[in-house]
């Protein structure tokens, strides 16, 4: 832990010898000298250079990192240890200027750039970064003793999912911590079912051990922020024995910036943006709020996605808006939507060639979520594939059209889904009978553009307990 | 590379405490019956209800808005204040 060096009044110089314009410049400093300038030159990788000046050894690379010294040579004007004016590289015009030396270097050209700082070599900067930055951390330290194997380690402590993670070194956590503007000890969310405040620093934590890069983080926060709210009801979505867990729907150019899968096998395996970012909201879940299946988590079966459910939507290649600008965000924000999901399953159609036609699979296929019998209960994804959209975009179908041609054809009469009937027992009560009730209910089917660009297919994912009783699907947008 | 790890956990103290003991008697208690909302949970309760007051104990009925969240903090203060045990229907 080190703090900010003092600077010395006078003119600051920071070089180093490697650098061929730092050696280039060596004969201005005997100049400044004998102008009777007050002249302290630091020196990044050798005490001896330049000559014919008291150089300071900036050994540990104390005065580079704390004044962001991203080229050497680098020229500052101090007053009251407080820096007034900078220059980087070998400019005449501008040393003079700064110096107020005039014929400074007569023999060399009037202007050369500089080169890389040590503090900023990709190298040293995480070590520097832990350094000097590691004071910012404030979760508990724990070693792993030289006999322990680090991935065997974090698994004994019950910090897994199950899969090896990634080791949360202070190193990996702050270089994470890069991928936001947000304060480490800045609150995002209080997370079930222990209630226990979530910092930016133990997300970035739990984000490192899933794989996740810094620009994958503040999709991360946003995950966790959404999950953690009253509406989606993480506690609930996790105590249940239903199969569900949080998936997440990315929309924006975020989506095309940090790498995310929108296309083949987009519910697959291989991308590590989308695997990274979901694993890295359920680590969250399982290690900050103490979500663990058999405690908390009753699942009876669960689902493969509980690992990791996230993908982006396919924007580019979509007849319809994004999902989010559809439900409330602004066009083109980046944003995250969440939905309480059971695993995915495809819908088979490659003989119709009328949406109608079409429609009329998607939703004999939609009337099974859960059991065909039961209406209104629980909300869906439909995750439209490419080749299956083609026919809605040719013949015009907005996504709302879409909603209300499927609407129309998932009213059940309540003969047919009453207790008994069709020699079932579940069912709604008998008193429903002469009802008619829709399968989803307002805004409970979320219809999605993404996947490969061939196939005909689709595919649904169901969901749980819909509205005030259990969980509503939340959109936020992602602030960096 | 380093082998110190930072805590990814919510690093909680957590306080113990000792559940009551259980009563020898149900004599002069008064006993909440909550239901948490889950279907076809009050046709248990009923005949739970019905039982106790044979017995001469006195019932007191409540129920969660939801299954699917905890019970708010009021009902909980409720139930304590007001109750020395609880029973609850969970399941349907």
């Amino acid at each position: 832990m080190t703090g900010t060096p003092v600077l010395p009044d006078g003119v600051v110089a920071v070089v180093k010898r490697e650098c061929e314009t730092c050696r280039m410049t060596a004969p201005v400093w005997p100049q400044l000298v004998a102008a009777g300038l007050a002249v302290t030159v630091f020196t990044q990788d050798d005490p001896s250079f330049p000559p014919g000046v008291a150089a300071v050894h900036d050994a540990d690379l104390a005065v580079s990192w704390h004044y962001d010294i991203e080229t050497v040579p680098t020229l500052l004007r101090v007053e009251g240890g407080v820096e007034k004016e900078r220059t980087v590289g070998w400019s005449r015009e501008q040393w003079e200027s700064l110096t107020g030396v005039e014929g400074l270097g007569a023999d060399l050209p009037a202007f050369r750039p500089g080169c890389g700082s040590m503090s900023v070599d990709p190298d040293l900067v995480d070590e520097l970064r832990v350094r000097f930055g590691g004071s910012v951390l404030r979760s508990r330290r724990v070693e792993i003793a030289d006999l322990e194997d680090e991935m065997e380690a974090l698994f004994d402590r019950g910090w897994t999912d199950g899969l090896p993670v990634v080791p949360p070194t202070e190193a990996r956590v702050l270089r994470m911590l890069e991928g936001t503007s947000r304060a480490p000890d800045e609150v995002v969310a209080v997370v079930p079912p222990d209630l226990v405040p979530a910092t930016v620093e133990k997300v970035a934590i739990n984000a490192v051990m899933a794989g996740c890069r810094p620009e994958h983080l503040p999709v991360v926060l946003t995950a966790v922020e959404a999950v953690c709210t009253d509406e989606f009801n993480m506690h609930g979505v996790l105590a249940t024995t239903m199969p569900v867990g949080p998936v997440m729907i990315v929309n924006g150019p975020i989506r095309r910036a940090i790498g995310m899968n929108s296309g083949v096998n987009v519910l697959g395996q291989g991308n590590r943006a989308n695997l990274a970012i979901g694993r890295a909201l359920q680590l969250v879940v399982r290690n900050v709020g103490g979500g663990r299946p058999g405690e908390v988590d009753r699942a009876a079966h669960g689902n493969p996605g509980k690992l990791s459910f996230c993908f982006a939507e396919d924007e580019e290649g979509s007849p319809w808006e994004p999902l989010a600008e559809w439900r409330g965000a602004p066009a083109g924000a980046d944003a995250v939507t969440i939905f309480p999901g059971e695993g995915p399953r495809c819908v088979l159609d490659q003989a119709a060639r009328t949406p109608e036609e079409l429609c009329n699979t998607l939703a004999a296929c939609l009337r099974s979520v859960h059991n065909p019998k039961l209406p209104l209960g629980f909300d869906a994804i439909l995750i439209v594939g490419p080749d299956h959209a083609r026919l809605f975009d040719e013949a015009g179908w907005s996504r709302d059209r879409l909603v209300a041609e499927l609407d129309a054809r998932l009213q059940l009469p309540g003969a047919e889904i009453v207790r008994g009937a069709g020699g079932i027992a579940e069912g709604v009560p008998e008193s429903l009978r002469d009802a008619t009730l829709p399968k989803f209910r307002p805004g409970g089917l979320l219809i999605v553009h993404a996947g490969g660009g061939a196939g005909l297919f689709s595919a649904i994912i169901g969901g749980w307990a819909n509205g005030a009783t259990g969980s509503q699907p939340v959109t936020r947008e992602i602030r960096r | 590379m380093s082998r110190v790890v930072l805590d990814p956990t919510g690093e909680r103290v957590t306080e113990k405490r000792q559940p009551l003991p259980r009563p020898s008697s149900l004599d002069g208690r008064t006993v909440a019956l909550l239901d948490i909302s889950k279907p076809r949970g009050d046709v248990f309760l009923d005949r739970l209800e019905q039982r106790l007051v044979e017995m001469g104990v006195r019932v007191e009925r409540y129920r969660k808005p939801t299954f699917t969240k905890p019970a708010p903090v009021d009902l909980r203060h409720e139930i304590a204040t007001r109750c020395e045990l609880v029973i609850e229907a969970l399941a349907d």
